[in-house]
């Protein structure tokens, strides 16, 4: 399905952005810094979303719930627990898997419309119970995790997660190990099965593949994914608050997707990119801002339907991935 | 011929839509190595008997077995490992692929049940299926831009890349010009040297040359069965076509 040369060009490619991003670390405004440490780790929740939605064609509505599930399962035992700051990273990844298996188990009975119900009502569920444990999680105050709690020390080294280079630089390198794990995954015959069951699922099923399978694959994958973004997002900014599984945080991961576009490995860090710079740029002169990135959004529907890079490569770039 | 396990044997074989009977107590054997046709007006329960033994619809009752081994519970997906290949009778491929992808996701099902999908066998195998119907100098084209002709011969394309021991025919030869019908033929003749063949045509030309045994339905339910000369002198069959008005 692809030739030697386009491989070698796509690597290229992506390897390249990381490259450009590391270099963005030693160039960019502290500000700038700051602003692309909060993307690069979104980025990476979109990149799970996109798994799910643009690859293999499930329209989910809850995607909060597997970010904020690896924001708590970090968050709650670094902060209750003194836990370290590895340990509650894989407890995080590990909560967000362990709900995307169930959820995905009960979801899947349903297809469409009933998907993006049933999703969006889970997440409702899973938000409704961060605010329920007040107790443990200080509901929407949320919780903020000290200095002290997000320092890691290996060897006595001193690693301080509130230092901006070093927030920056683990980030990117969960940013980048999400990326080239999503181009090879999306390449790779299981992610070509994605695509074809988005596009004819019955047609699948008489090939001989285990549909219900792939997508629950799929489902767990999105889910270890924006879990994993979620852990980093709550021990790297040292805030967990149950605004992050509210409904705001299922949409916003479709609206990345959609406006860098769905389905290609670099369109979610496009669109995240963009957005938080629209909201970021007009919210500087009117406090009617949320207006003007919606006027943005929807001209940018309107001309770029498949979003940014779907529509350069539907143009273009035939081989992006 | 009947210390032979027949290949497919269906029992009491039912399928109701509501009060429709659209299949009604089929018994029905299909021996390795056959090209087996079925025929019969519109709406006779063709293609839902044939989607009932490839898993693609439940049955209401009955039983279905493969080398004498119950299947009737199996999902359709393992049955097509197992062997049984459907081609849809109403183009199912996908439009947004190219025709290399389409057949590629078939070798790709076949290479990923015997191991693993290395890419000179993936691209070995699309090689084989498309020039087999014909369609090599297509690969590169987007599948939903073929002709409807073009379209149905991917679709056997993609039932031949599975290698399947049964491979189901609905209306293969639908919207094929003459010459491709003869083409047509000739495939699946070949592809009967290695597979058994579950034929549904409308085309009895078509029928005549290729099948060794035909059955007839009509209302749900087998009407006659036997060779060509059997089916052509059966007053029933003839009773059942002349009150449609169709030729096959
Ligand atoms: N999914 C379905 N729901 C309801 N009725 C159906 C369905 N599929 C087929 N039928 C009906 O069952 C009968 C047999 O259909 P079919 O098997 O497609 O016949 P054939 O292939 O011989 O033309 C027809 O009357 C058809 O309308
Ligand atoms: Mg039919």
């Amino acid at each position: 399905m692809s030739a030697v040369g386009s491989n070698t060009r796509v690597w290229a490619l992506h390897l390249g952005v990381i490259a450009l991003l590391l270099a963005a670390n030693f160039v960019l405004p502290e500000y700038h810094r700051g602003v692309f440490s909060r993307v690069l780790v979104l980025a990476t929740f979109a990149m799970g979303y996109n798994l799910l939605f643009g690859y293999t064609g499930l329209l989910s509505l809850g995607h909060a719930m597997f970010f904020a599930a690896g924001l708590y399962g970090a968050g709650l035992p670094v902060y209750h627990l003194g836990w370290s700051v590895p340990l509650s990273f894989g407890t995080g990844i590990l909560a967000g898997g362990t709900l995307a298996l169930v959820i995905g188990v009960l979801a899947l009975r349903t297809t469409g419309v009933a998907f993006m119900i049933v999703t969006m009502m889970f997440a409702q569920v899973f938000y409704l119970t961060t605010l329920y444990f007040t107790t443990w999680t200080r509901g929407e105050e949320g919780l903020v995790l000290s200095q002290a709690m997000r320092t890691i020390d290996p060897a006595g080294l001193d690693i301080s997660l509130s230092n901006p280079s070093t927030r920056y630089l683990i980030a990117l390198t969960l940013f980048s190990a999400v990326l080239l794990l999503m181009l090879r995954l999306v390449r790779s015959p299981f992610g070509r099965t994605l695509v074809a069951i988005r596009e004819n699922e019955e047609r699948m099923r008489m090939l001989g593949y285990d549909v219900f399978r792939a997508k629950l694959t799929a489902v767990v994958l999105s889910g270890l994914f924006c879990a994993s973004a979620g852990a980093a997002y709550g021990l790297l900014f040292g805030y967990v608050g149950s605004g992050f599984a509210s409904i705001q945080y299922s949409i916003l991961p479709l609206l990345w997707v959609l406006l860098g576009g769905a389905a290609t490995t670099l369109g979610p860090l496009v669109g995240t990119l963009f957005m938080f710079y629209i909201i970021d740029y007009t919210s500087g002169f009117t406090t009617a801002y949320l207006l003007l990135v919606g006027v943005a959004l929807i001209l940018l529907i309107l001309f770029f339907p498949k979003g940014l890079l779907g529509t350069v490569r539907e143009r273009w770039l035939k081989w992006l991935p | 011929m009947a210390a032979v396990t027949p290949l497919i044997e269906t029992r009491a074989l039912s399928r109701h839509f509501g009060g429709l009977k659209a299949v009604e107590a089929v018994d029905f054997t299909l021996q390795p190595g056959e090209i087996r046709a079925i025929i019969g007006p519109n709406g006779a329960g063709k293609t839902t008997f044939v989607s009932l033994i490839c898993g693609r619809i439940a049955p209401s009752s009955g039983s279905i077995a493969l080398d004498g081994n119950d299947i009737t519970r199996l999902p359709a997906h393992k049955r097509v490992l197992a062997g049984i290949a459907y081609t849809f009778q109403i183009t199912s491929i996908f439009p947004k692929l190219t025709v290399y992808d389409n057949v590629a996701l078939s070798v790709q099902r076949r290479l990923l049940k015997a191991g693993r999908v290395v890419a000179g066998e993936l691209d070995a195998g699309v090689a084989q299926a498309l020039a087999r119907v014909g369609l090599a100098d297509r690969a590169q084209t987007l599948a939903g831009n073929l002709a409807y002709g073009h379209q149905r011969l991917l679709e056997v394309a993609m039932g031949l890349a599975l290698e399947p021991r049964l491979l189901i025919l609905d209306e293969p030869t639908q919207g094929l010009s003459d010459g491709e019908i003869e083409g047509f033929i000739a495939l699946v003749r070949e592809i009967a040297k290695e597979a058994t063949v579950l034929l549904i045509e409308h085309n009895m030309p078509v029928v005549m040359q290729l099948a060794q045994k035909i059955t007839v339905m009509n209302f749900g339910r087998v009407l006659a069965e036997g060779s060509a000369e059997e089916i052509r002198a059966n007053a029933a069959v003839q009773e059942a076509y002349l009150g449609t008005g169709r030729d096959g």
